[in-house]
């Protein structure tokens, strides 16, 4: 059996970076304020972990403006839901081991 | 390198974070009981417009067509609902409060949308057949419609919401079986529903 700690995303192993895959995998999108709202994160946090889930492809950025103000949409892609996947596989995985 | 309880209560986040980017909880449930509570004092100050002093549960052999009891009539329904949604909006808003969030958000909106589709489809449809005198179509499509809409919009909240619209549907369909009692159902389904599952919510959910 492989190793279930070699499956783990590394890119995911970081809390926020996991979360913010669950609200896009769960959601058809989301836009910045009403992630940090349920996330409960700071701008900078959120922006920087946005930014690595951006750069590895996970997540695809829509920029948009309403009542004039800037409006960010992210969408999980399709690498970022098997990314999601897999790591909740390799979760299951370890922990069924530990049992 | 991170412990196995890290990865348990990653786990544990993943879910409650999908849940509320989905659901809107901050429902308040002794809203939806008040909500109730103000319905039957509505539907008994009907009773004493149009029935008393006889039984509401007597066969009527007449039907509200006075245009000024039409009017009375909807102005009583009218009170009840913008109290129920003032009401339902405040404790809400409280308990968002008590809860870090906010009752202006994704999950919120999707909820009223889901809500008003078919509860706008409804008034309408009810409106339109009130004006050409199908006044008796008003207590079954009522309860009917917002059935419908709580069953359309349960998934963007708790799941109490979708049972509570598929009881409304049951007593909408019997109010339409059984025409001149259609105060009793929606005292019933208006009143009676909304205190029970108001207080099923709060036990569960509200603390």
């Amino acid at each position: 059996m492989k190793n279930p700690f070699e499956q783990l995303d590394r890119v995911l192993e970081h809390r926020v970076r996991l979360q913010i895959m669950s609200v896009l995998v769960a959601n058809d999108s989301y836009d910045f304020n009403s992630l940090k709202e349920i996330l409960n994160v700071t701008d900078g946090n959120l922006a920087s972990n946005l930014k690595a889930l951006e750069k590895e492809k996970y997540l695809s950025v829509s920029k948009s403006f309403v009542d004039r103000k800037p409006n960010t949409k992210y969408k999980a892609t399709e690498k970022g839901r098997n990314a999601f996947k897999k790591h909740l596989d390799a979760l299951e995985a370890l922990l069924k081991t530990q049992r | 390198m991170k412990e196995i309880h890290d990865y348990q209560s990653d786990i544990a986040s993943i879910r409650s974070v999908m849940e509320r980017s989905v659901k809107f909880l901050s429902l308040s449930g002794l809203s939806g009981v008040l909500a109730g509570i103000y319905a039957l004092v509505g539907a008994s100050s009907v009773y004493y417009l149009i029935y008393y002093p006889y039984s509401p549960f007597g066969f009527r052999f007449y039907y509200v067509n006075e245009q000024a009891i039409v009017v009375k009539l909807m102005l009583i329904a009218a009170t009840v609902l913008i109290l129920s949604v003032v009401t339902a909006f405040v404790m809400s808003q409280r308990k968002a409060k008590r809860m870090g969030t906010s009752i202006w958000n994704k999950t919120s909106k999707e909820l009223l949308l889901q809500l008003c589709i078919p509860l706008a489809t409804g008034g309408l449809l009810i409106l339109i057949l009130v004006s050409r005198g199908y006044f008796g179509i008003v207590a079954p499509a009522c309860l009917i419609f917002y059935g419908l809409a709580l069953i359309n919009a349960s998934a963007f909240t708790v799941r109490e919401i979708r049972y509570l619209g598929f009881s409304e549907i049951l007593i909408g369909l019997i109010a339409a079986l059984l025409p001149g009692y259609g105060l009793i159902f929606w005292a019933l389904g208006f009143g009676v529903l909304h205190i029970v599952y108001g207080s099923v919510m709060h036990y569960r959910y509200d603390s």
